[in-house]
């Protein structure tokens, strides 16, 4: 019963946080360009919180670099449960152009459970809230 | 005298990226700063020399997703320099076109986020929603919204139809107004004015100690600009001026920043304008890159990015070395930081713009004499898991 009440009031407002762990920073502006006039998802109830211990749904952009993989565990333990994780960006997916690098610890999946993945370099804010619909659908 | 530390980041909610300070502070005021990096490193320059030289192109687009066309055009120049080959006339516009839309979307990306910074929510707002016009055109000419893929060695990827000149005319025009109300908006306000003027001084001999450059350069007086001192494109075909402030405080480079927006839109114009006449080709092809070496530099929104490029006759890049101007723009904070108060060092960071994703390195350990490797990241975890695995079975623990 508690879980359902939670996941009730999840579908309501979502509260983002957003991890960049090694990308080319195209997705993070992509992402703060979504809470722009011209998007705007803070109607549907969306905002970006500044902690993750604070957030429902991790938004992860970038290939997890060696440095980082230890880090985004922590920050996924750390998110308050449950809660759900979504790999924005071709890298974040599958490690896109950078798959050879040295530095390279995985796609975002290999360190993390990931729930929805959004491809695209970068993808349109479009598409973002297309992959956020999606994953509230999950939800229910 | 006790000393406190005032972390910010790896994952801090002033960044868009992984970035770590250290403020030492006594009382509020900033006394040291010290800078961390590394989150970011992807190993570009190695990844670099394992692909093709059109391939490369591609990758060196997704260094900085801000500069995303300044990296190719100072690639292309240092290959160019090397195979020793002059690009149609056509592309040269193109080239500018680009360039100077990607420096629009970038400072008023810029404005904004300071905005935000000062607590200042609706000129993030304003500056983001004029910023949406210009990413439409990149969408219209180049098909990508950011990483535009137009630069290629010896010209351009895609042509720009001259249908498409008219509407890009058209959306400049109504930005122009809306640019200028902007402007002067965030220039008079004189909430802005008391909380940046003074605030984050660079003077002309820090610029020169430190070799800062860009619009960080330009604010302090310094008049430097890759794109009039070393032509390349159609920067010398057609009119505009560098813009320089002297008082070198964050309130000078927003000004530097916000006027030199105009700057862009007139190169853009008579570009357009020029390129209705022009008929050609927009790329020679390139089908040998001969041995040697060639340099490349471009003005970026941030300031000169170079690049580096080595060949031995053979497909791929020997060496390929980058600089992106925040890397010596960063260790300024050293003269600007120290002696202000906290509140005041979130805008001094931010006004440089900085892009950490341009600037990550790695470290690896040499031997001075020999040029033999030492360490590396991976070496150094090894050598640590290793007097874990022995302490362990000093103590008694049986192995797994």
């Amino acid at each position: 019963m508690a879980i359902d009440l939670k996941t009730k009031a999840l579908k309501k407002s979502l509260f983002v946080f957003h991890l960049s762990t090694g990308s080319c920073n195209n997705c993070d502006i992509e992402i703060l360009d979504c809470l722009t006039p011209r998007f705007d998802i803070e109607r549907f109830g969306m905002v970006l919180v500044g902690s993750v211990k604070h957030a429902d749904v991790l938004l992860v952009t970038g290939i997890g670099t060696i440095k980082n993989a230890e880090r985004i565990k922590k920050l996924y333990e750390q998110m308050p449960k449950p809660g759900f994780v979504v790999a924005i960006g071709a890298c974040a997916c599958t490690g896109g152009i950078f798959k050879e690098g040295y530095q390279m610890a995985g796609p975002i999946d290999k360190i993390i459970p990931v729930d929805v993945y959004i491809p695209g370099c970068p993808p349109k804010p479009e598409a973002m809230i297309a992959g956020i619909v999606k994953l509230l659908e999950k939800i229910k | 005298m006790k000393k406190v530390i005032v972390p910010i980041g790896p994952y801090h909610s002033l960044f868009e990226e992984p970035e770590y300070f250290a403020l030492y502070c006594d009382g509020e005021r900033v006394v040291d700063i010290e800078w961390m990096a590394g989150y970011n490193h992807r190993g570009i320059e190695k990844l670099s020399e394992s692909k093709h030289w059109d391939q490369v192109t591609f990758l060196i687009e997704r260094i900085c997703g801000i500069c995303s066309t300044s990296h190719p055009i100072a690639y292309c120049n240092a290959v160019e320099d090397l195979a020793k080959i002059e690009i149609p006339e056509r592309a040269k516009y193109i080239r500018s076109i680009v360039g100077e839309l990607e420096r629009l979307h970038s400072h008023l990306l810029w404005v904004g986020l300071a905005g935000h910074f000062l607590g200042y929510n609706t000129v993030f707002m304003w500056a983001w929603k004029y910023r949406e016009p210009i990413l439409d055109i990149m969408e219209m000419v180049t098909g990508n919204r950011n990483h535009y893929a137009m630069m290629k060695i010896g010209g351009v990827r895609r042509d720009i139809e001259n249908e498409d000149i008219d509407i890009i005319k058209k959306i400049l025009d109504e930005l122009k107004g809306k640019l200028e109300m902007l402007t002067g908006a965030v220039l008079d306000d004189p909430v802005l004015a008391a909380r940046l003027k003074g605030v984050g001084v660079l003077t002309k001999q820090d610029i020169k100690d430190y070799g800062a450059v860009g619009p960080v350069a330009r604010a302090s007086g310094v008049d430097i600009d890759v794109r009039r001192d070393n032509p390349h494109a159609a920067y010398n075909l057609v009119e505009w001026k560098v813009i320089t402030c002297q008082d070198g405080d964050v309130f000078s480079k927003a000004v530097v920043r916000l006027l030199e927006c105009f700057e862009s839109i007139k190169i853009i114009e008579q570009s357009l304008v020029r390129l209705k006449k022009i008929k050609g080709d927009i790329a020679i092809e390139v089908r040998y890159i001969p041995s040697g070496e060639g340099i490349g530099r471009y003005e970026a929104p941030r300031g000169e990015c170079y690049h580096y490029v080595r060949s031995d006759g053979t497909s791929r890049p020997v060496r390929h070395k980058i600089r992106a101007p925040s890397y010596v723009n960063i260790p300024t904070f050293k003269a600007s930081c120290i002696g202000e108060t906290i509140a005041d060092v979130t805008i001094i960071l931010a006004g440089i713009d900085p892009c950490y994703c341009c600037t990550e390195r790695a470290i690896t350990v040499y031997d001075a004499d020999t040029r033999k490797k030492l360490f590396d990241g991976k070496d150094l975890m090894k050598l640590s898991q290793e007097k874990t695995r022995k302490i362990k079975k000093q103590l008694g623990f049986k192995e797994k």
